[in-house]
């Protein structure tokens, strides 16, 4: 008896521990768990529709951070991997009958390479000569992609393509879980040893090739990285509309994914994540007023940006945790001493 | 042909160089990448548009009515959205492009968004070996031109453009040398602005007027100015007429041209920038400190 509620009894500590002492992480907790259990409560099928789109471009705001926030390498051509993604995963299902499940890592492959190749000559630019010339390389993909439309379809774009899965559930599980299990990859991969170095990229470049490590390298893996994370959404977004389209490469797309970003605050992998479950289904519940729909989304942005040019996650964080100012572990703001080492916070 | 495309050629060239200077402008001066340049463009167009049409006035003035106010616009949205957030750069990009959206978003409210034309200034065409060119296209190359001389005096000869200049190279140092640094970053968003809403008006006539008109230009306005070098003016004027002639010769001679004209004008960017990463004329611009 005393074996078999070891284990639950362990659990229940850690999680008292290490998630209910924070708000943040109690949020994400609720999150996580709201996620995976809304199914229960409603099966409507619009509103599914909506998560499974919010969940697929959260996996594109947060490969964006990946690569931009975190290596300073401003990309302002995101949607080259998606589009990429997309595309290569609509044409292997369309013409050699690759199911989803092939198909849609096979477009996040094609997308690393997208980034390989368009990282090999960028990385020669530094900083805003970087963003100009990133957002080029959808442009000239969509010319092309015009240019022969009797493989790509052209304006119409490849549709026709094999549903993600059999039903709406399934589906909204499949891209929940998925956008759930990347963006965990994502951060920890930040968290980790090859994360502490895209911080020194971004924050002083000359410095980390004098400590001896090779820039280059490590920023063609964000740069690869990134666009696997990227190619894999854009791969689920062209099976769940069963289409793709030039749209899934145009520059307000990739517009919009540093909108969401910059928004939620990047360097922080959560912040774009969580601002597209806030924007996204906000634009949707906006459509109410659709001439309005763009201008109000503009408007709220641009007041957000002007109280809060953190991003707006970060800025709550800070609303409602301290960090202690001896041993830099966070702290509930209404604590008075820290939790760990009971120095007085501020 | 040749003719049609030395025309189409200098025209675009123009228009784009008008338009990448003021960028460049207010790039070296503020380090501000203004994204919501072109967005200026197109409400400067909508204006003359409404002054022609719907109030009937004379289209030159019409013009310089939509100049001051765009002017004042742009002042405005840099005065309320840009300046407190100038020390943030990534907010400052997304602002720029907020403002675009939004800008875009009134006038497809205002106008919808179909597609007007506004009657050119003169009407009637010169015939050379059998190609018709129409004076405006001559008068839009022609006044564009001017401009264009007008701002290279300004930045060379004046007080004003010494200050605009040397707050580019170093903006620290001007500042301690007795230049006020956020006037001067004001009045450069003036005449950058100012610039985009002449380029409206000088290819108005010649154009399609929609909401959605700023964003071609705009991805050609910062390919000139990467390939030119940001903040070089001079970069922007020769990018500006390699990548208009590149862009009416693909139009012109290549199948699917109009399909692969920013493909092909941007690829010449991108082959610039493999050799020389700086731009053709490019300035290494210092670590800011």
């Amino acid at each position: 008896m005393g074996i078999l509620s070891f284990y639950p009894r362990k659990i229940y500590t850690l999680f008292k521990g290490e998630v209910l002492v924070l708000p943040s992480r109690i949020v994400v907790f609720l999150f996580v768990v709201v996620l995976l259990f809304l199914p229960v409560v409603t099966q409507d099928s619009y509103l599914l529709r909506i998560l499974i789109l919010t969940s697929i471009f959260a996996i594109l705001a947060a490969s964006w951070d990946f690569l931009s926030g975190f290596t300073g390498q401003i990309n302002f051509g995101h949607a080259l991997f998606f589009g990429v993604g997309a595309y290569t995963s609509a044409l292997l299902n369309l013409y050699v009958h690759i199911p989803p499940y092939g198909s849609v890592p096979l477009g996040g492959l094609a997308a690393v390479l997208a980034g390989l190749i368009i990282g090999i000559p960028c990385l020669r630019l530094r900083g805003t000569y970087l963003a100009l010339t990133t957002l080029a390389f959808p442009i000239i993909l969509m010319g092309i992609i015009f240019a022969i439309p009797g493989i790509t379809g052209g304006e119409l774009g490849v549709s026709g393509l094999s549903r993600l899965s059999g039903s709406r559930l399934y589906d909204y599980y499949i891209t929940v879980v998925l956008m759930l299990g990347l963006c965990t990859i994502m951060w920890k991969i930040t968290d980790s040893k090859t994360g502490i170095i895209f911080h020194a990229i971004r924050e002083d470049e000359l410095a980390v090739r004098t400590a001896g490590i090779n820039t280059t390298r490590y920023k063609l893996l964000a740069f690869s990285l990134s666009g696997f994370f990227a190619g894999i959404s854009g791969g689920l977004y062209a099976h769940f509309m069963r289409i793709a389209g030039p749209s899934t490469l145009e520059v307000s797309l990739s517009f919009t994914v540093v909108i969401w970003a910059v928004f939620g605050g990047i360097v922080t992998i959560y912040g774009p994540v969580g601002a597209v479950f806030l924007l996204f289904p906000l634009l949707e519940f906006l459509r109410f007023w659709p001439e309005f729909r763009m201008l109000m989304f503009a408007v709220v942005i641009l007041l957000i940006l002007l109280y809060m040019p953190d991003g707006f996650f970060p800025w709550v964080r800070d609303k409602i945790e301290k960090e202690c100012p001896r041993c830099k572990v966070r702290n509930i703001a209404t604590r008075k001493t820290c939790r760990v080492c009971t120095a007085p916070l501020d | 042909m040749i003719l049609d495309i030395i025309t189409s050629g200098l025209i675009n060239g123009s228009v784009y160089a008008l338009l990448a200077i003021g960028f460049s402008l207010i790039f070296g001066a503020a380090r501000i990448v203004n994204l919501a340049h072109t967005a200026f463009y197109m409400v400067a167009s909508y204006c003359i548009y409404y002054a022609t049409h719907k109030m009937g006035i004379h289209p030159v003035l019409a013009m310089l009515v939509a100049i001051i106010l765009v002017t004042l616009i742009g002042l405005v949205c840099y005065k309320l959205f840009i300046d407190p957030i100038r020390e943030h750069e990534a907010a400052v990009l997304i602002a720029t492009i907020a403002i675009a959206m939004a800008l875009q978003e009134i006038m497809l409210l205002l106008f919808t968004g179909d597609f007007l034309s506004v009657p050119s200034l003169v009407s009637g065409y010169l015939n050379i070996l059998g190609v018709k060119i129409a004076y405006q296209q001559l008068l839009t190359i022609g006044v564009a031109l001017l401009i264009l001389a007008g701002v290279w005096a300004v930045l060379m000869k004046t007080r004003l453009g010494l200050a605009v200049r040397s707050t580019a190279q170093d903006r620290e140092v001007a500042n301690l040398m007795g230049m006020n640094e956020s006037r001067v970053a004001m009045i450069t968003m003036g005449i950058s602005v100012g610039l985009a809403a002449f380029a409206g008006a000088v290819v108005v006539p010649l154009t399609i007027v929609n909401p959605h008109m700023w964003m071609h230009p705009l991805i050609f306005m910062l390919a000139v100015v990467v390939l030119g070098g940001l903040g070089s003016l001079k970069g922007s004027f020769v990018g500006a007429y390699i990548l208009g002639f590149a862009e009416s010769i693909v139009v012109f001679l290549l199948p699917m041209g109009a399909f692969l004209k920013g493909s092909v004008a941007l690829s010449i960017m991108i082959l610039v920038l493999l050799i020389r990463p700086e731009g053709l004329f490019g300035v290494a611009f210092e670590e800011e400190r």
